[in-house]
């Protein structure tokens, strides 16, 4: 499915900043896997998610998503393929336009010029009342009035609106409310399994990072330090995790989100 | 003040009003929708302007409106590929631009900073001529003025509801989210501001036109006051759906014109037009923030006096 080889990027190269977030990084993922990423802040993990997402061209190795290399492919041609949600739930939709324009952006149906058809304004209203939140009779207000928690809400049915190749969650409950978090996470969970979607989730929850999904993978300095799946994650803990980050980044995973959320 | 002048001076300022809220629609998709302030509208005015009496000099005057759009449109798309594709920035490119066609449009003139267009027939007067004998005949000028200013109205609202429109639309809203999706900003921004830019040489054309007179300065300041007359309109139709917004840009243009005029009546000398733009500009700007500030302002100013007030005694 996705096949990352080798990727390396280093930011600021020949100055005193330079930083390798990225340091000949291997990953391949199967299909429909669901995989849970975690590190400490500046591990490469957002980085990671940049690379495959095109937000810049890697300096070296290559990426190929069902066998066909977009290393170099422009960001809006991958995202064709890739659905992305980020932490700040104001990245993901247009505050200005309403929440069917937005979703009518999302699907893209039809030619450049055509306008929204009766059949997709029933497919977008029909999509929103599956997150139960009422957003199916507010089709026309404008996005920017809608909580964090909807906004996310929102951003995640248009990412999945039509079936991404790959859907990269970059943290995107972390700036919601616990509740909303929950109702949020178990959302994408639902969402992700019925359209059998290849999902990779970052967190910095260690109780999510195992209960979600089917992998889980450690990265540290832009690379990664432990991979886990099957009977093996299933009998992990959080402090087995936090042990394991220990042993292959020879120091402890401290930073006070984490320890917080555990 | 005659009721007859009174009526003239109405329908002068609404026919202007009208041919400056081409402009308007302009910005309105440029500036409001694709958030991007171009500067480069006085050149792309003078433009369309030059470009259409060229036109109807040649004897061509329906042809001209068509090449004024066509102008105008190279003109956005030179603005929008230096600020897409060499990394000026949006400003800077506007201004670069404008600069530019200044000689652009003087070598377009023939070498000559006036055309003069009495003797040749326009839109305008075609129209007047077939027109001659009728009910409508003086209302010509309303006419052609409406009809393109409808037509404008109509394609911005029916366009900006596809997808392509509002691909547009949210390149302006949120970049990073339109990064993120499969639009390509440099499309849409390319898209919108040829768009713009052919409405605002439309709007050039016309005002060439129906003066008979052509020259460089024809377009200066236009920026300003369309701006203006956008944020004017903004303020009585505020946020609603397009169609009502586009309107709106409409509304405001005329109503500016109309108190310009009225301040032309009690002898506000006629080079004040451009001052009294600017200030416009900057209240409706600065006007939201600085209500904001009120509060604080007040609550600094009654801390610094119940303080002062306790060490007095």
């Amino acid at each position: 499915m996705l096949r990352i080889e080798n990727i390396s990027k280093t930011f600021n190269p020949g100055t005193v900043n330079a930083k390798q977030a990225l340091n000949n990084f291997s990953l391949h993922v199967r299909e429909e896997d669901f995989i849970t990423i975690v590190g400490a802040n500046g591990a490469g993990k957002s980085t990671l998610f940049n690379a495959v997402s095109g937000r810049f061209i890697t300096d070296s190795g290559r990426i190929f998503l069902k066998n066909k290399d977009i290393t170099l492919m422009p960001e809006h041609h991958r995202s064709r393929y890739i659905g992305r949600l980020f932490q700040d739930p104001m990245l993901g939709s247009a505050p200005g336009m309403t929440i069917e324009d937005n979703l009518a952006l999302a699907a893209g149906h039809g030619g450049w010029l055509s306008r929204i058809s009766r059949q997709d304004k029933e497919l977008f209203r029909e999509r929103l009342s599956l997150l139960r939140m009422g957003l199916e009779d507010r089709m026309h207000q404008p996005v920017g009035l809608l909580s964090g928690g909807q906004r996310q809400a929102l951003t995640l049915m248009m990412a999945t609106i039509n079936k991404p190749d790959i859907l990269l969650l970059d943290e995107h409950t972390a700036a919601l409310d616990p509740a909303t978090a929950e109702k949020v996470l178990e959302l994408t969970s639902s969402i992700v399994s019925d359209k059998h979607i290849t999902c990779l989730m970052i967190t910095h929850n260690m109780q999510s990072a195992l209960e979600l999904g089917n992998r889980t993978i450690m990265m540290d300095n832009g690379r990664v330090i432990y991979d886990v799946c099957g009977e093996e994650r299933n009998r992990l803990t959080v402090s087995d995790l936090l042990e394991r980050f220990k042993e292959g980044a020879g120091k402890a995973l401290d930073t006070d989100r984490i320890l917080l959320s555990t | 003040m005659e009721f007859s002048a009174f009526i003239t001076l109405l329908q002068t300022s609404l026919e202007l009003g009208l041919i400056s809220s081409l402009t308007v629609l302009a910005l309105f998709l440029s500036y409001s929708m694709l958030n991007v302030c171009d500067l480069s509208t006085d050149g792309c005015f003078t433009l369309g302007a030059a470009v259409g009496a060229v036109f109807a000099l040649a004897g061509h005057p329906l042809l001209a409106l068509p090449a004024a759009m066509a102008a105008g449109m190279l003109s956005g798309l030179v603005t929008g590929i230096l600020q897409t594709k060499m990394g000026i920035n949006s400003l800077l490119a506007g201004i670069i631009v404008n600069t530019g066609l200044y000689s652009v449009n003087i070598g377009i003139m023939g070498n000559s900073s006036l055309l003069n267009l009495n003797k040749t027939d326009t839109v305008f007067s075609i129209l007047k001529n077939a027109l001659a004998q009728t009910t409508l005949a003086d209302h010509y000028r309303m006419i052609i003025i409406l009809c393109s200013v409808a037509l404008v109205v109509i394609f911005l609202t029916v366009f900006l509801s596809t997808r392509l429109g509002l691909a547009i639309r949210a390149t302006g809203d949120n970049p990073e989210m339109v990064r993120a999706s499969s639009i390509n900003p440099v499309f849409t921004t390319l898209v919108g501001l040829c768009i713009a830019n052919a409405f605002t040489g439309l709007s050039g054309c016309l005002l060439g036109q129906m003066q008979k007179s052509v020259n460089i300065d024809i377009g200066s300041g236009m920026v300003t006051v369309a701006l203006a007359s956008l944020l004017i309109g903004n303020s009585f139709m505020g946020k609603g759906r397009i169609g009502k917004r586009a309107i709106g840009a409409v509304l405001g243009a005329c109503i500016f014109r109309i108190i310009y005029a009225i301040a032309l009546r009690f002898n506000m000398p006629a080079f004040m037009l451009k001052l009294v733009s600017s200030v416009i500009v900057i209240i409706a700007i600065s006007g939201p923030y600085i209500r904001s500030q009120i509060p604080m302002m007040k609550r600094r100013f009654e801390a610094r006096s119940s303080v002062t007030g306790k060490e007095e005694p």
